[in-house]
């Protein structure tokens, strides 16, 4: 654990404006040159309720929330109503002190607005003993009051940035900046003398004896803070997409709402429709008429889509859907990750189905990916799904701008102009042969758009002859399923020897112990990677992203590259694991798991600690919140 | 340059045209009031001067859903209930296609009731044809949700216990803008109505009564029908919201018992479509986006541009 970082905690309840503070706090820490990464922790609902933001920031570059953190800012829960301990949501106003005090680390911060949170609730927690314990700095400020003084109650977030810019001395230039964007007139008035009054009192009243102070950073060049969300609706623009189909629902609203909000502007259409299967329709149609399509969904609602699915899939329709994963079965845990679709995403509707499965593992693969996702569903008119999960959804990191400055590829893959669908194969009724498997490359049967001229066909979703009537014809049968289905063998050789890898690799290359995940687990375990070669381990990591066509070569030459696997992944029933056994059919003995399901990401200590219990080779389990699940034949 | 010259194409127009010149031959029974749906539209389309490559049908699944199997247009043939999402979009894409989709009692009705209902209150500029035989023809024969109370069926062997659904006082809560009702022993009302849908602005639903002489021999399409506007004994304004509810509701009463009337029930040309209202509040450009990805002067956004409020 570095002491050069920063990791603040802003808790509070729903409602409290947690999540807009810690997006400017954010920025602010990006705009002093620091690297930061943001975590959200909410309940699914509107109004109170323990929520908080963490921000970690430092002067090096961070790939994941950290473990625990150092700085508490406890603004208290303003609509807490009901006082008793084992509540539906157990929604005391103090939580948003009582419930962090397990991860803040040593020689850490606290402060807390005494305006909301009673003194008689804080001696309850032994607050006092416990600072002593463990080297606690505790700063009791009346935030409420001091917002209340200047402005209006719910600007107390501001007195508390103040006070925190004030412990950890930063400057204020940066928050001052970012205010006067993001307001005016009385309200930004208001909100500058509170921070301004924060700041100095805290200067005025207290020594510091603490050692926390804010990191130093620069960087080279401009950055952007932005969440996986962002990301996979900024690849989609680049790709070309033009038409976005949903139904709200956490996480993937966020996709939905960033298209919907930028279309208007760039020419595209958005609708919100009455369910999700709808929504796959939508886009389903849209594609068949010319445009660049997507939709999506979480767990949930993604279920509803199977059906449209399968018929992109046997109609050759190119679609993209994104499938933000959540915690479940059913609605699970609305507002807390988990990798526990990958099945469901792979495999749903019926029959022999096939599909292209991208699963970034950070914000840059989030845009590369949803980028070659519009490439290859429309090359391979094929569906091709993004999936990822509330965590990457939700968190924010900075991204080097100039990362994004590229030339969109809006262009419609293997779709016929007029001009050649005039050279193109038709049958003797006039009709397009628009499923002809007979020159068909890579399994690809160029298509025509409804009003050109010349390109007249059925699409169905029936079994069909190549100009698309319905046929039950056993040869044509066979021909058309073999050419469909090889698509993925193509897609599969232009991703291994035409395309960067969209495989991650990190750690000691020459390492025997290797660890391998998948999503948004990513950044723990680079971490966890990176920690365990610097404490003199050697160990090497490997990120999977082509769960459809699975990257066979590439994690068989892993595999065999080391002795023994750890595979690291937020599920009870270690499916990506069960995915490569399945794939590759071997390497059941080399591979052990380590699971987290409780609703919270990894914390890279954690995968540190797995890495050390499988070591040791005892018979023993980290902690009660990941599971290790023993090699095959164990 | 268009990139669908199809599209708008001005010429004499051959209702052979729709006609798929080789296989395949309708698969419907001997006698099925599909054939009427299906002669219905050749004859609408020239008439309303639309060429076989600007329209594109889209079907449910049934015996309905093979509509576009026998009709040669552009056609897409989608799943169960699904045939207005996949229709509303396609329009949504390129307004300048000619959109209809068609589908059964059960797929229209049944399972895709939510679709249906939504696409009438949002008064997608789409025709939408529902073959309405008060069955499930190709899965043989069960209770639909236009079958009478006590209807026997393998499904219901005991009589239906369900009220039968209104379809056209349906429609018109949920906000088509046209709404008529015929039948394929009609064949010269049935294409009048149609092409009438077909021009209309918004959504246009006709409610088709098909006899299915496999599985419905009893339904009252066989019966004589009669046109509510050409009756004296009905007098009503089709503009008129309340008396066409009116008209809607006591029709839909006597269908039941053995009358059959036909004819348009609620024309309303005022209400603008989905397209229009869409385009008024600034969610939908003015040329089809459809158009965007042949024009080589077209200017594609960039997300790098839209940084700014990241940094």
């Amino acid at each position: 654990m570095s002491d050069d970082e920063l990791i603040w905690r802003i808790a509070g309840g729903s409602g409290d404006g947690i999540d807009s503070t810690s997006q400017n706090f954010a920025k602010a820490l990006m705009r002093s040159g620091l690297d930061v990464f943001t975590h959200r922790h909410y309940p699914s609902r509107i109004r109170g309720g323990h929520t908080y933001v963490e921000i970690r920031a430092a002067g090096h570059e961070v790939q994941s929330r950290g473990d625990g953190y150092n700085f508490l800012l406890s603004l208290g829960d303003s609509f807490a109503r009901n006082p008793q301990e084992e509540a539906y949501y157990g929604n005391e106003e103090i939580k948003p002190l009582s419930e962090n005090l397990d991860d803040l680390r040593e020689g850490g911060i606290i402060v807390y607005d005494e305006g909301l949170i009673s003194e008689e609730d804080v001696a309850d927690l032994d607050l006092e003993e416990r600072a002593e314990e463990n080297d606690w700095h505790v700063f009791p400020m009346d935030l409420r009051g001091l917002a209340k003084e200047h402005g209006r109650e719910v600007m107390r977030n501001t007195a508390g940035v103040g006070v925190t810019a004030a412990l950890l001395d930063m400057e204020l230039e940066h928050i001052e900046d970012l205010m006067s964007d993001a307001m005016s007139g009385d309200v930004l008035e208001s909100n500058l003398e509170i921070l301004h009054e924060s700041y100095e009192t805290t200067k005025e009243e207290y020594d510091f004896e603490h050692d926390l102070r804010a990191p130093e950073g620069s960087h080279e060049t401009e950055q952007a803070l932005l969440s996986g969300s962002n990301a996979i609706a900024y690849g989609a623009i680049d790709g070309g997409c033009r038409f976005i189909s949903g139904y709200p629902m956490t996480p993937w609203t966020d996709v939905f709402t960033i298209l919907t909000q930028n279309f208007p502007d760039i020419g595209g259409v958005s609708e919100q429709v009455e369910d999700e299967i709808a929504a796959a329709a939508l886009a389903v149609g849209a594609s068949h008429a010319g445009v660049k399509a997507m939709s999506g969904s979480s767990g949930g609602g993604f279920a509803l889509m199977s059906e449209p699915l399968g018929l992109a899939e046997m109609t050759e329709t190119p679609l993209v859907l994104v499938e933000s994963m959540r915690a479940g079965p059913s609605t699970g845990m609305p507002t807390k990750p988990e990798q526990g679709d990958l099945e469901f995403v792979l495999y749903t509707s019926q029959g022999d189905s096939s599909r292209v499965v991208f699963a970034p593992g950070n914000i840059e693969e989030a845009y590369e990916q949803t980028r070659l996702a519009f490439d290859i569903a429309w090359e391979y008119q094929i569906p091709t799904i993004i999936i990822y999960d509330q965590k990457l959804s939700g968190e924010n990191t900075n991204v080097d701008v100039e990362f994004f400055d590229r030339e969109p590829e809006p262009g419609l893959g293997s779709t016929l102009t007029e001009e050649e669908l005039k050279e193109a194969a038709h049958d003797n009724s006039g009709k397009f042969k628009r499923f002809n498997y007979e020159d068909a490359e890579n399994g690809v049967a160029p298509r025509s758009l409804p009003g050109q001229k010349g390109g007249r066909y059925l699409a169905t979703g029936n079994e069909h002859s190549p100009v698309g009537h319905i046929s039950e014809d056993p040869d044509n049968r066979v021909f058309q399923m073999d050419r469909r289905i090889g698509k993925l063998d193509a897609i599969r050789e232009e991703l291994d020897e035409e395309r960067p890898s969209n495989q991650t690799y990190f750690g000691d290359e020459t390492a025997e112990y290797g660890i391998i995940t998948w999503g948004s687990s990513q950044g723990a375990v680079q971490e966890a990677v990176q920690r365990l070669n610097e404490s003199g381990h050697s160990v090497k990591g490997l990120s999977v992203s082509d769960m459809m066509p699975f990257a066979e070569a590439e994690v068989t030459d892993f595999l065999e590259s080391v002795d023994e696997a750890m595979v690291v992944e937020m599920n009870a029933t270690a499916q990506f694991r069960g995915l490569i056994q399945k794939e590759l059919g071997r390497f059941g003995d080399k591979m052990t798991s380590l699971l987290k399901y409780n609703g919270n990401p990894f914390e890279p200590a954690e995968v540190v600690e797995g890495y050390e219990v499988n070591l040791a080779d005892e018979d023993r389990q980290p902690t009660a919140q990941v599971r290790i699940e023993p090699a095959a034949g164990d | 340059m268009s990139a669908f010259n199809a599209i708008g194409e001005e010429r004499e127009i051959d209702r052979d045209e729709f006609t798929p010149s080789v296989e395949p031959q309708p698969t419907w029974c001997p006698g099925c009031g599909d054939f009427g749906v299906l002669k219905s539209l050749k004859q609408a389309l020239p008439e309303v001067g639309k060429t076989p490559e600007e329209v594109l049908t889209v079907t449910g699944i049934g015996c309905s859903g093979k509509l576009n199997s026998y009709l040669d247009t552009y056609g897409f043939h989608t799943i169960h209930g699904r045939s207005l999402p996949v229709a509303r979009a396609a329009k949504l894409a390129n307004p300048e296609l000619e959109v209809i989709a068609a589908g059964g009692d059960g797929d229209g009705y049944g399972i895709g009731g939510n679709h249906w209902i939504h696409t009438a209150r949002e008064n997608h500029d789409i025709t939408y044809i529902v073959f309405n035989n008060e069955i499930f023809g190709l899965t043989k024969g069960q209770t639909s949700p236009t079958s009478p109370k006590g209807h026997k069926s393998k499904t219901q062997p005991s009589g239906s216990a369900k009220t039968p659904l209104r379809p056209l006082s349906m429609s018109l809560n949920a906000g088509a803008s046209y709404i008529a009702r015929t039948a394929a022993v009609n064949p010269n009302q049935a294409k009048e109505i149609i092409a009438e849908a077909i021009e209309h602005d918004g959504f246009a639903h006709v409610d088709f009564l098909t006899q299915c002489p496999t599985w419905n021999k009893d339904a009252r399409q066989y019966v004589p029908y009669i046109d509510v506007q050409e009756s004296d004994d009905y007098d009503f304004d089709v503009t008129d919201r309340r008396e066409a509810a009116e008209m809607m509701y006591e029709t839909e009463d006597v269908l039941n018992e053995g009358t059959v009337l036909t004819g348009r029930y609620y024309v309303d040309e005022d209400r603008p479509s989905y397209l229009e209202e869409k385009r008024a509040v600034g969610e939908l450009p003015d040329e089809p986006v459809a158009e965007r990805y042949f024009d080589e002067d077209a200017e594609w956004e960039r997300s790098y541009d839209l940084l700014d409020r990241h940094t």
